[in-house]
């Protein structure tokens, strides 16, 4: 008997047959959703939608070609509401490249800006073609510039999966793409690539980081606002990337395989090697603005699909700034929200991402007339999706519109901050001001001063970033010195909390080259013993410079690269971070998930936390003091339910030694030394569990500026 | 360079069955289903080993490490891919994709 199973379905199902046919090209009435260009049987399906376009066209080229090889408009009754969706027939999926035309009124004052001379790239795009080599010159007069190609989501994961890991036990690493192995030093294969990270992987596992924080692979434009240095005449260009040409694609001049169109495998095949070693993934994200620039910039996408709905525009049709860039993407329009969701979807399920990091996050938070919102929904949808249920999600709670929520940016339970204030109070402290020990006391209890209620992991702690300067350049330079981006010195901050140690700049003065590796271990002790999530800058713990530039975005060049040869120049602040960040993770008492009570719930004789002076129990909260010690009770480690060590930190930015009286410890436990950052390299940290016994159980000398860390076992 | 492929199946003593797969030129996203074809064919007989000699490819497009792919998932996880003599470029292709740990490069076959 003939059976309906001798047939595939595929051979009945009658919508995997063209029903329309267009200068050669056959197709179909299409599927609306999902949005973006999708394979289906036999074809593939277009999916665009436009609030206020009159007309759509979709534009096929082949890959690289000059000219589109065919240009084929939806027919009215292929719309749903907004959505122009049709499936095109017998495509070489592999070499397509695609765009559309949008046909509207072009009329500022009422947020409309169609002009269907342009071809568009699709916001959707999987993968785009146009900037496939890192700053290859690209062809100027193309008419199709930052060109739409398909990517498929059949990469070979394995049995990979995020790691979701605790984001108490995470030490992340920020980290830029090229930078990190573009110098010929990095000695790697392929370098400033992501296949070149590969070659790092046991760098990082070794140096202890279980998380790398990646500045924006979202494919962006190097080549954007790019002008010769007025100086050097050597060429400026966005290096770092913080402007979005589209959201769901990979940079691919970022993937050695550019070229060749595969960087979403190359980029996969890193992240799924990474999650095999135990070191999570968190992309930095730009939600707040596009590449698009003001009314002045190219029109590449979103302005001429829909600019009212993806732009804040102000009542006479110009662009607000909240982002410093020109644009402010209209985050809590729902269509753009759902966009922003089903981008970061995306990115955890096919990518298998661990988490975002929001620049300028508190954008993300103001209504579509700019102004703050208590309740945003985009915020409240990220923190509640499943897809996205088990992503770390971290703001960056500020923006250039003046809006600074560090400790009450809208978290629903889910959201960390990048803890500006712990930032910019460390490093008051560090260099010696006064009236800092109080808020001191917060910050390196996860600042339940910013986070009572969202517990000490809201707090992601760190002491410098890709902003500003490096760890060593804090202790260098009192200014920035950004001449070489070449706006007379103009751009970047000037609070910098940065303390040159006597001299501007790099010096052969011994003492004071001892005395900013000093500072810079006490940072690297104080952040690695704070409550909350430790991030470390790439390069720190080899004493990275970037010669005082605070703002080195413009740079493809030393200013940036990571220099490896440091590792042979400062071996002692490598081996300092490495141990510190040993002692961390092997200490839980460091890595809370709730604040501490300042009691003795379960019956220790010692409080969870406890502050000290040069005498023991006797904290001076005075504003001239700049010295004070914590001790952490093991036996309260995790809540009680692990039995850690003793820990205790003495800190004194005084320019003179001090005696600190210690603590009496129970049990028959003694205080060794972890570390003494006053001590020279060799002796200034232990390997973990090897600390030496303290010989007076009653005192220790801190030396001037220095950090002492005990454990009391 | 133009590209041209021919396979052929031999039962092999103590393996089995083993296609054979000679793959010449370059390998872009049109040449691809070419291949993916021959797998489709081979995967019929249901072969132990697969071998692919690579020694007169010069190129390989994303479209062919999918075959790849493709032919583990057709043919099923437990066939081991030999690669004959593949240029540096499709080592250099395979390694930053991913995909040479699921392959064993060799001289020749059997080695």
């Amino acid at each position: 008997m003939a059976t309906i199973q001798d047939k595939s379905i595929n051979d009945i199902r009658i919508d995997y047959y063209p029903t329309h046919e267009h200068q050669g090209m056959k197709f179909r009435r299409g599927h609306a959703l999902p949005f973006g260009a999708a394979t289906v049987p036999n074809g593939v399906n277009f999916s665009i939608s436009s609030s206020a376009a009159t007309a759509c066209t979709l534009v096929l080229f082949d890959r690289g070609a000059d000219k589109p090889y065919a240009e084929i408009p939806f027919p009215e009754e292929f719309r749903v509401g907004d959505v122009y969706c049709m499936i095109v027939f017998d495509l070489d999926v592999e070499r397509l490249e695609y765009g559309y035309r949008m046909d509207g009124p072009f009329a500022p004052e009422l947020g409309h800006r169609f002009n269907k001379d342009i071809i568009l790239s699709d916001p959707y795009a999987r993968s785009l073609g146009g900037r496939d080599t890192w700053l290859a010159e690209p062809n100027w007069d193309d008419v199709y510039p930052y060109r739409s190609r398909l990517a498929f989501e059949d990469f070979d994961w394995e049995n990979d999966h995020p790691l979701e890991l605790p984001i108490e036990d995470l030490v992340i690493y920020e980290m830029h793409v090229r930078a990190f192995t573009r110098d010929p030093s990095a000695k790697v294969k392929n370098p400033g690539t992501f296949s070149a990270i590969k070659s790092k992987i046991k760098y990082l596992k070794d140096l202890g980081v279980n998380c790398i924080e990646l500045m924006p692979i979202y494919e962006y434009d190097e080549w954007e606002n790019s002008k010769p240095n007025p100086v050097t005449g050597e060429m400026l260009v966005n290096f770092w990337g913080y402007s979005t040409v589209n959201f769901f694609s990979p940079k691919a001049g970022y993937a050695a395989t550019g070229k060749f169109g595969m960087q979403v495998d190359e980029l996969k095949t890193v992240i799924k090697e990474l999650h095999k070693n135990g070191i999570e993934v968190i992309l930095d994200v730009v939600f707040n603005h596009t590449a698009e620039g003001d009314h002045r910039g190219h029109t590449i996408s979103f302005r001429g699909i829909d600019n009212k709905t993806y732009y804040m525009l102000t009542p006479e049709g110009y662009y607000f700034n909240f982002s410093g860039t020109g644009n402010t993407l209209n985050c809590n329009n729902p269509v753009v929200r759902n966009m922003v969701l089903d981008c970061l979807r995306y990115w955890a399920a096919d990518y298998h991402i661990d988490g975002f990091r929001f620049d300028l996050a508190a954008i993300l938070g103001r209504a579509q007339d700019g102004s703050p919102l208590s309740n945003p929904p985009l915020l409240e949808s990220l923190a509640y999706d499943p897809v996205l249920a088990k992503c770390k999600l971290i703001a960056e709670a500020w923006d250039a519109g003046g809006l600074y929520q560090v400790g009450s940016f809208p978290a629903y339970g889910r959201w960390a901050e990048w803890n500006g204030k712990y930032r910019d109070s460390v490093r008051k402290f560090l260099k010696g001001d006064e009236g800092q020990v109080g808020e001191m006391a917060q910050r390196i209890q996860g600042s339940p001063d910013l986070y009572f209620y969202r517990g000490p992991t809201a707090s992601i702690n760190f002491i410098s970033c890709h902003d500003g300067f490096t760890l060593h350049d804090i202790f260098s330079y009192n200014e920035k010195h950004n001449e070489a981006n070449g706006e007379d010195n103009n751009d970047g901050g000037n609070d910098n909390h940065s303390w040159n140690c006597g001299v501007e700049g790099e010096t052969d003065d011994i003492e004071i080259n001892f005395l900013r590796h000093k500072l810079i271990k006490n940072a690297l002790s104080i952040l690695l013993v704070s409550q909350g999530v430790p991030m470390l800058l790439m390069g720190d713990e080899m004493g990275r410079t970037k010669k005082g530039n605070n703002n080195t975005y413009c740079h493809d060049n030393e200013l940036n690269w990571l220099d490896w040869t440091l590792l042979k120049k400062n071996p002692d602040l490598y081996t300092f971070a490495e141990r510190i960040i040993k002692f961390r993770k092997a200490h839980p008492v460091l890595r809370s998930s709730t604040h501490f009570t300042h009691s003795d719930y379960v019956g220790s004789g010692y409080p969870d936390i406890s502050f000290h002076g040069t005498k023991a129990w006797q904290m001076d909260w005075s504003a001239y003091n700049r010295s004070f010690a914590f001790m952490l009770c093991g036996d309260h480690a995790k809540r009680g339910i692990i039995k850690d060590d003793m820990i205790y930190v003495a800190m004194n930015m005084y320019w003179e030694g001090l005696s600190f009286e210690l603590p009496q410890l129970s049990h028959d436990r003694k205080w060794h030394v972890f570390s003494n950052t006053d001590m020279p390299a060799g002796e200034d940290v232990s390997q973990l569990g090897r600390e030496p016994l303290v010989q007076n159980q009653d005192h220790i000398i801190v030396g001037a500026r220095s950090v002492v860390i005990l454990v009391g076992k | 360079m133009s590209f041209s492929i021919n396979s052929n199946v031999s039962d092999v003593a103590e393996v089995g069955k083993v296609a054979t797969i000679h793959l010449t030129g370059e390998l872009d996203s049109l040449s691809a289903r070419l291949f993916q074809k021959e797998i489709e064919k081979i995967a019929l007989e249901s072969p132990k080993d697969l071998v692919l000699d690579m020694e007169n490819l010069s190129f390989m497009a994303s479209a062919g490490l999918r075959v790849l792919i493709f032919s583990k998932q057709k043919i099923g996880p437990s066939l081991n891919i030999y690669i004959v003599k593949p240029q540096e470029p499709i080592v250099d292709t395979l390694e930053k994709t991913g995909l040479l740990h699921s392959v064993t490069i060799v001289d020749s076959y059997p080695s």
